[in-house]
């Protein structure tokens, strides 16, 4: 997995989150920055690798299966599908359709059914009061993939956030959220709903 | 315990359970999250008795830790790059007068350029300096390393370094066990220190010595490096039969026993060249790898043990000694002097250059194929490097060079990658 933010989104943390969620269903998970200069704004890319043996390499995932992008202003700066193949997920946090973003010919690159959109900083402001859907949006990416489960999720999240049960009890709500609303608008697209654990 | 956890915070819970009594240091990336953490273990009392220390700079921070060990205290700090370089004069203390200080060195390269990233550069301007060097390939060894360092340290009355990528290992996340209270106080006794400032029992530390001595004192700094060497092999055993797991050692051979070519590295490249070393013996080649744990000091037996039936030997290494190549290469070839084995040097992840399980695969297959030279560099862009020439011969006033190759690439600041 390869998430793309910009300082300050919080894209470090969701991709170790993710991590932890994974640790928690009992597999072996890998997540690491790459940081540039270490300011807000900045384009910053994370990685999460998952995976059922130990995981020795350490280069950067060149080859994601799923991204997931946490600012909707990088996909025209970065060039964030660089090494996502033809069955790669493809998760952006947007209110605006894929078309509204000039996204519209991914579907033709990629699986359309792997393509989401999702209003998470609208969710977050409502949810957590604060336009930080880094967390909450790994509750999206439980539906679109069932590489994780939105229960782990929550438990990752809580545990990341123990220092501060409040903040974190609103990011569950926020994932929690995302999560219904991504399957809900995979079948209303007719897509089938990929049977993610909901535990 | 099990636990998914960034490398910083597990170096710094494992420091704590180390019972460390002064903790000094100054903020550097990437080794700021370390001493972040011990402060605040310290300040909610999960770490006591300790004294966290602020200190002005990392000339200051080795002098706090030189002045705490001198008083019986049990000392830790952590730096990296050009703030190992500020306190080097305080590092040669520490070791000449043989305080057993403990230091993570979260490896990055030293300017200029400024630059933040991983290399080995920082580790290597310190190789001299008379501190054990030990290099950790993943989290759970940067952790384990700790305990085994102070424990190695106050045995042999020498300074430990424990090297851990900056950035790949102090800022991922991966599964760790960290070890209990119980386990780490059952291998770590209280520090029982050689030499001690204590008023009711004066004495100087740190006399001048002229001729008549200082070659015996030098002499004695090398024999204590040697006995750590004995003792680097044995304390590891003796950690993995209380830890249950294998952690430190002098050398990790991979694959070896029969390789015809065999790829040495320190650090967390490891990891990944076993990667493609698996896949090329999966491909019927017969490729290994040697990871050298302690750099200093520096296993001359294990090494040409471990190397001796190789054909052909490949040094990667995140470093280069400008004007020659490379500087962990150049022990490796001294282990195997007299035999018929040739050593090339890659130099490779510069100034946190990614280095890629393509980018390897494509030079293991050269080596395998014998076609291998004296010194590579992995991945360099050579056309930018001529661009650069050029405007060199084109102007005498040509100007910085880094500016003008970020200019010709198009950056205004430096990704990765």
């Amino acid at each position: 997995m390869r998430f793309h933010g910009r300082g300050g989104q919080g894209a470090v943390t969701a991709a170790d989150l993710l991590a932890l969620a994974a640790f928690e269903e009992g597999r072996h998970a890998q997540s690491f920055p790459s940081f540039g200069s270490e300011r807000m704004g900045a384009p910053v890319v994370a990685y999460c690798r998952l995976g059922e043996r130990e995981i020795r390499t350490r280069e950067p995932v060149v080859a994601p299966d799923c991204l997931i992008v946490i600012d909707p202003t990088l996909v025209h700066q970065v060039d964030l599908f660089a090494g996502l193949g033809p069955d790669g997920y493809v998760l952006v946090n947007s209110s605006r359709t894929l078309d509204e973003l000039g996204l519209g010919s991914l579907t033709t690159r990629f699986r359309p059914e792997r393509l989401l959109t999702v209003p998470g900083t609208e969710v977050a402001l409502r949810q957590i009061g604060r336009p930080l859907p880094n967390a909450a949006l790994l509750g999206s990416f439980a539906a679109l993939t069932a590489e994780v489960g939105i229960g782990p999720v929550s438990s990752a999240i809580r545990e990341r956030f123990s220092r501060n049960p409040s903040v974190a009890e609103r990011n569950v709500a926020a994932a929690a959220e995302l999560f219904q609303l991504a399957r809900q608008i995979l079948t209303a697209n007719g897509r089938a709903v990929l049977s993610a654990p909901a535990n | 315990m099990l636990r998914q956890i960034e490398g910083s915070l597990a170096v710094a819970e494992t420091v704590a359970l180390c019972r460390p009594e002064v903790v000094c240091a100054y903020p550097i990336s990437p080794q700021t999250h370390i001493i972040e953490a011990l402060g605040q273990l310290v300040k909610t009392g999960e770490l006591a008795p300790c004294e966290f220390i602020n200190v002005e700079s990392e000339f200051a921070a080795m002098s706090v830790a030189i002045g705490a060990s001198a008083a019986g205290a049990r000392a830790f700090t952590a730096t990296a790059s050009q703030g190992l370089l500020f306190m080097m004069e305080a590092i040669y203390n520490a070791s000449g007068l043989g305080f057993p200080i403990v230091m993570t060195l979260a490896n990055r390269a030293v300017g200029a350029p400024i630059n933040i990233w991983n290399d080995h550069s920082d580790a290597m301007a310190a190789r001299d300096a008379g501190w054990v060097q030990l290099f950790a390939e993943t989290v759970q060894e940067a952790a384990d390393l700790h305990i085994q360092a102070f424990r190695l340290a106050e045995e042999v009355s020498v300074p430990v370094m424990v090297c851990m990528d900056g950035f790949i290992l102090t800022h991922a996340t991966e599964r760790v066990d960290l070890p209990t209270q119980e386990q780490v106080d059952a291998f770590l006794p209280p520090y029982e220190p050689r030499q001690v400032l204590d008023p009711a029992d004066p004495y100087s530390i740190g006399a001048m010595v002229g001729p008549e001595a200082f070659e015996e004192v030098r002499y004695l700094a090398h024999a204590r490096q040697l006995t750590a060497l004995g003792r680097i092999g044995e304390l590891g055993a003796e950690f993995a039969e209380a830890f249950g797991r294998d952690s430190g050692g002098l050398v990790h051979p991979y694959r070896s026993a029969d390789a015809d070519v065999v790829v040495v590295a320190m650090g967390s490249v490891l990891g990944t060249i076993k990667d493609v070393v698996d896949a090329q013996r999966a491909a019927g080649h017969r490729i290994g790898a040697l990871g050298i744990t302690s750099f200093r000091p520096f296993p001359i037996d294990a090494v040409r043990n471990a190397l001796q039936h190789a054909r052909q030997v490949v040094v990667v290494e995140k470093a280069i000694s400008v004007g020659f190549g490379g500087v962990l290469s150049t022990d490796v070839a001294m282990t195997l002097t007299g035999l018929p084995v040739s050593v090339a040097t890659v130099v490779a992840g510069l100034g946190g250059r990614s280095i890629t399980k393509s980018s390897l695969a494509g030079l293991f297959e050269a080596a395998l194929r014998g076609e291998l030279g004296r010194l590579t560099f992995l991945d360099l862009n050579m056309g930018l490097v001529e661009r650069e020439l050029e405007r060199m011969a084109l102007h005498r006033r040509s100007g910085p060079t880094a500016e003008n190759m970020l200019r010709d690439l198009g950056v205004v600041a430096s990704g990765i990658g």
